[in-house]
């Protein structure tokens, strides 16, 4: 946007690992981005600190075979994600280039691949005309990307007031071709293109007012929207250990949920499960509009075995884009898997700058960095009064299992739900296995949720959601009870507390994510089960000894997960449902 | 051994157990040299001081030792010709064999693009039921044993070896005892498999940092035959436990600050490099992992287990049953992410209900067990649980059995139809009506 200026150069000095020490000629900033000349190919790095006429760069590659007194050349700005139409659909890595156009099987250092498709042609439609007044992300026209209405946006990085001069008539454009005029206070005329540039570790703050969320978000998955609800604009993390099923509830919620965008930062994890995304997210449909999976969702894929710095940047590039997407006023959803696999790439870097190490050697800063981001999501209320939201779910894996860990304590410091997974629920088959009782959704006790739940779904809803909680702490309780006492030292009734929660657990919180109608229920139809399920737990029944009651709830449950595995209220669902009514009856007392 | 155009360093700055310091210009990051004749790897460059880890370690190096050079990071000679031989760490054979030709490759080379691999869907079988009912394998897929060091893995490991479809088995022996070392070769050569086979061995006789590079040897050979050939590769690495002690050593050595259990922090991101060259391609070639994690007292939350299990496709455990004296392949803990791909799909349609009812089945015996132990009272049903877990350890658990995939199916239903009602095993209607073997 300004004269072109005088790019600092510097020389290679000295290398540990991917941290490169760079002999400056001139002035460089923190963050700075970089390119280290490696004979035909040109690395990637980014300045992390700076000492007298030396700067240290974090290099996005493999340093084999650098050498000193290799060049090195300063860009002038930080590491930038493109923004543009074109984005969704696209597998990109950690820097956002495109995987998918990159040349043969492995990942060639300094294969730089462009994120948007500079030669192909949008239908651009103008919303904004001459003479209007235009702030950063003020809605100039819009394109159809994958059936939504990719807004196309005044520049994030263009500060103050401007004049709109000329919008370009609709008509097929490429990206970077003017599409608009703008005028400063000064009378200086600026062109803007469909194609803009962002600082990744920079929040976009183009929007009014970022009020307390209120909305529900639908996932589908039960022990979430019932019992724990995350809404629009909310904030979440799922920590358990290895095998307890994390990755899969993740997919389920990127498969299901309800939003206009998907985001997933594949961040560190294994390659497999990425290419399980890149299988099924073109065959399986949206259940909210029925389009294909990919087409409202981007893929930032940095796995495990992918260079570490570009780790780190993977997930504020994934923020980035969800920003961007929220500027048009959209509801994004943006899953990171794993974020302590971010924290981990922070640790090494720290490390090999001989940083003094906070607990278990991660930074010091970490739960700053760590609050930092899950501040940028949110629910926004943008400055044309349209409102937008990013809600961010992201998954811990902590060390051992053990959550007394530095990243799994500082993301609870800031994040608003809390998806435990527990162990024993994993061994016992019983997913997903988010712990009912550790779990948490600080929402919950929001009075703006409340008043909307009362009003989506029915009066009286979250005293009804207390209630299933207060049954399945009281069913913990007995079986404990039970556990010491043995099944004939306690009364029937503790064996009735029991099996109560039983029913909850059975049939609300375990959901079975391979069965099709299982694996996502509608809020209408958990409705009609949290009523359901609280009928028969009040459903006063009589028995004369203790082993009745485990073989009488089996037929309880099986009947209603039969109901929950057919399609609601078919043949099949009140078939079922007749057979509980009638096993109820058996057993009801007569009062 | 020095060239005409190789530099030649005599003055050597700093010695440390592990690492020399050395003034010299125009040295690359990871390029290899020679200290003292021993084989050195560049770790840190700072201005004109080159900082060399020595594999043998520094054990008798003098200041004025002479340092060359070789312009040139790690790299492997690939070629058919490597099959049926022995190498060291570096790549020299150890078998009395002669050097092997081929392209030189540079050994941990980059990885695959994501956008590039195919989803795994081959069934890998070995004729263990404790593997291939419950916990299927499929080609490109990395999974390591857990287990306590007195269990026989690498005996279950050269059994999988041997008895599976792949193309080629590249065995990297990462401080390997001489006498497993040797028993791995008599196995191999016993089985008429040589030809097959490629080992990368360093014993526990050998320097300790030279394990560093038997994976990266292995997988690098692997690469070759998977990539160029379009081979099936299996890869065997026992045990990386011994890789992750030298990667702890050589970071303490460069003043690197520990995270848990005394590891690097970059113990996720040094293993992930390894365990993600498992890979499908498109034109059939996979890579497929087999590893060792020995275990401290069965802990699988020490850093070792633990980072390894975030990065494998499931675990096995190896377990000795009591009751029948074996070793089995542990049903509970054990467990492979990928067999969803395949079974069901690439075997017959009963095996994912099969699978799971016998796991239920053994679960009930084990609950059976603790209130045998508590002194309560056992139900009849109990009685025949605890009866069927005795024979599905003994006829398909045991590490010893050797039958196909759909024998172990009908086996199954043989412990079902003895021990059980239909209702009691609970599945599907129409597959009991298919599989229950009626005349019992």
């Amino acid at each position: 946007m300004t004269a072109t200026q005088q790019h600092t150069t510097g020389r290679v000095n000295g290398i540990i690992s991917n941290l490169v020490l760079v002999e400056v000629d001139g002035p460089v900033g923190q963050n700075e981005i970089c390119f280290i000349q490696h004979g035909e190919t040109s690395l990637m790095a980014e300045v992390i600190k700076v000492m007298g006429d030396k700067a240290y760069v974090q290099v996005f590659e493999s340093t084999r075979g650098l050498r000193p007194g290799m060049e090195v050349r300063f860009e002038g700005h930080m590491l930038e994600a493109t923004f543009g139409p074109g984005i969704l659909s696209c597998n990109y890595d950690g820097l956002m280039h495109d995987l998918s156009t990159m040349s043969g099987i492995f990942l060639q250092r300094g294969d730089y691949t462009s994120a948007l498709d500079l030669e192909k042609e949008w239908a651009f439609e103008p919303l904004a005309k001459a003479g209007d007044e235009a702030t950063a992300a003020h809605w100039l026209g819009q394109v159809d990307e994958n059936g939504i209405a990719h807004k196309i946006m005044v520049p994030f990085k263009m500060k103050g007031r401007y004049t709109i001069a000329e919008v370009m008539p609709a008509g097929n454009y490429k990206v970077q071709d003017t599409i608009a005029v703008l005028k400063d206070e000064r009378g200086t005329e600026y062109k803007v293109s469909m194609l803009q540039k962002f600082p990744v570790k920079q929040a976009v703050k183009a929007y009014r007012e970022k009020p307390r969320p209120f909305q529900l978000l639908e996932t589908g998955v039960r022990t979430i929207d019932t019992l724990n609800p995350m809404v629009e604009g909310g904030t979440g993390f799922i920590p358990g250990p290895f095998g307890s099923g994390k990755t899969v509830l993740q997919h389920a919620i990127s498969k299901q949920a309800e939003a206009d965008i998907v985001i997933v930062a594949a961040c560190g994890e294994r390659a497999n499960e990425v290419v399980d995304l890149f299988v099924e997210f073109p065959e399986l449909e949206d259940p909210w509009t029925g389009r294909k999976l990919m087409e409202r969702t981007t893929i930032i894929a940095n796995t495990s075995n992918m260079p570490v710095a570009a780790r780190e940047a993977s997930v504020y590039t994934a923020m980035s884009i969800a920003e961007y997407y929220r500027s048009m006023g959209l509801k994004v959803l943006l899953l990171a898997d794993s974020t302590s696999r971010w924290a981990q790439a922070l640790r090494e870097m720290s490390n090999r700058m001989e940083e003094l190490p906070g607990p278990d050697a991660f930074p010091m800063d970490l739960p700053a960095i760590v609050s930092n981001f899950y501040a940028r999501a949110g629910y926004v209320y943008l400055n044309n009064g349209k409102t937008g939201s990013i809600t961010f779910i992201g998954t811990v894996s902590p060390a051992g299992g053990n959550l007394k860990e530095p990243v799994t304590e500082s993301t609870k410091k800031v994040a608003r739900c809390f998806y435990a997974l527990s162990q024993s629920r994993a061994d016992s088959k019983r997913y997903p296995a988010i712990d009912p009782i550790e779990s948490y959704s600080k929402y919950l006790e929001y009075p703006e949720l409340q008043r909307v739940l009362n009003e989506q779904i029915e009066e009286g809803w979250t005293e009804k959601v207390n209630e299933l909680k207060n049954i399945l702490l009281r069913g913990k309780e007995a079986a404990e009870q039970i556990n010491i006492l043995g099944d004939d030292g306690v009364s029937i009734d503790t064996h009735l507390v029991f099996w109560r929660s039983e029913v909850v657990d059975e049939i609300i919180l375990q959901q079975n994510a391979f069965d099709e109608v299982d694996a996502r229920t509608p809020m209408d139809r958990q409705q009609f089960l949290v009523n359901k399920v609280l009928e028969v737990v009040a459903t006063p029944l009589s028995f004369e000894g203790y082993e009745e009651i485990n073989p009488y709830f089996k037929r309880v449950i099986n009947a209603m997960k039969q109901m929950n595995y057919s399609e609601f209220e078919s043949d099949a669902f009140n078939q079922n449902m007749k057979e509980l009514e009638d096993t109820l009856a058996e057993r009801k007392q007569a009062n | 051994m020095p060239t005409a155009f190789q530099r030649i360093y005599t003055k050597l700055e700093e010695i440390t157990k592990a690492t020399c310091t050395v003034r010299a210009t125009d040295v690359g990051y990871e390029e290899l040299a020679t200290v003292n004749g021993q084989l050195a790897q560049v770790v840190k460059i700072m201005g004109d001081e080159v900082t060399l880890q020595v594999f043998a370690g520094t054990e008798g190096v003098p200041t004025d030792a002479e340092v060359v050079f070789l312009g040139k990071a790690p790299s492997l000679k690939v070629s058919e010709a490597l099959a049926g031989r022995f190498f060291n760490a570096y790549g020299d054979p150890i078998d009395g064999g002669p050097k092997v030709e081929g392209d030189e490759q540079e050994i941990g080379g980059p990885s695959v693009n994501p956008v590039r691999r195919k989803q795994p869907s081959e069934l890998i079988t070995t004729g263990i039921a404790g593997i291939d009912l419950n916990n299927t394998l499929v080609t490109g897929q990395k999974i390591p044993f857990f287990a306590d060091p007195d269990q026989p893995f690498n005996q279950v490991m050269a059994t999988v070896a041997l008895r599976t479809a792949a193309d080629r088995i590249v065995l990297g022996g990462i401080g390997l005892t001489n006498d497993d070392y040797l028993y791995f070769k008599s196995v191999f050569e016993n089985a008429g498999a040589l030809h097959r086979i490629v080992s990368f061995v360093n014993t526990t006789e050998d320097p300790t940092v030279e394990r560093l590079l038997v994976p990266d040897m292995a997988l690098t050979a692997a690469e070759y035959f998977a990539v160029e050939k379009k081979e099936k590769v299996l890869v065997l690495l026992t045990d990386m436990t011994l890789y992750a002690d030298a990667l702890s050593i050589v970071s303490n050595r460069m003043d690197q600050i520990p995270s848990k259990d005394s590891m690097p922090g970059s113990l996720y991101s040094d293993l992930a490099k390894l365990y993600e060259k498992a890979v499908q391609f498109d034109d059939g070639g996979s890579i497929t992992i087999v590893a060792v994690t020995t275990l401290s007292g069965g802990d699988i939350t020490h850093a070792i287990p633990d980072n390894t299990g975030y990065i494998t496709e499931g675990q096995l455990f190896l377990r000795r049953d009591t009751d029948i004296g074996k070793v089995i392949v542990d049903p509970f803990r054990s467990l492979s992410r990928l067999k969803q791909l395949v079974i069901g799909k690439k075997t017959r349609e009963d095996h994912p209900q099969v699978m799971n009812a016998a796991v239920r089945l053994y679960a009930d015996a084990a609950n059976a067990r603790t209130k045998l132990e508590n002194g309560f009272e056992l139900t009849d049903y109990d009685e025949r649980t605890l009866e069927f877990a005795r024979e599905y350890s003994d006829k398909l658990l045991a590490i010893d059995v050797n039958i196909d995939t759909d024998k172990m199916l009908d086996t199954a239903w043989q412990l079902f139809a003895a021990h059980f009602s239909k209702a009691e095993v609970g599945i599907k209607q129409s597959l009991t009506d298919q599989y229950w073997p009626e005349n019992q």
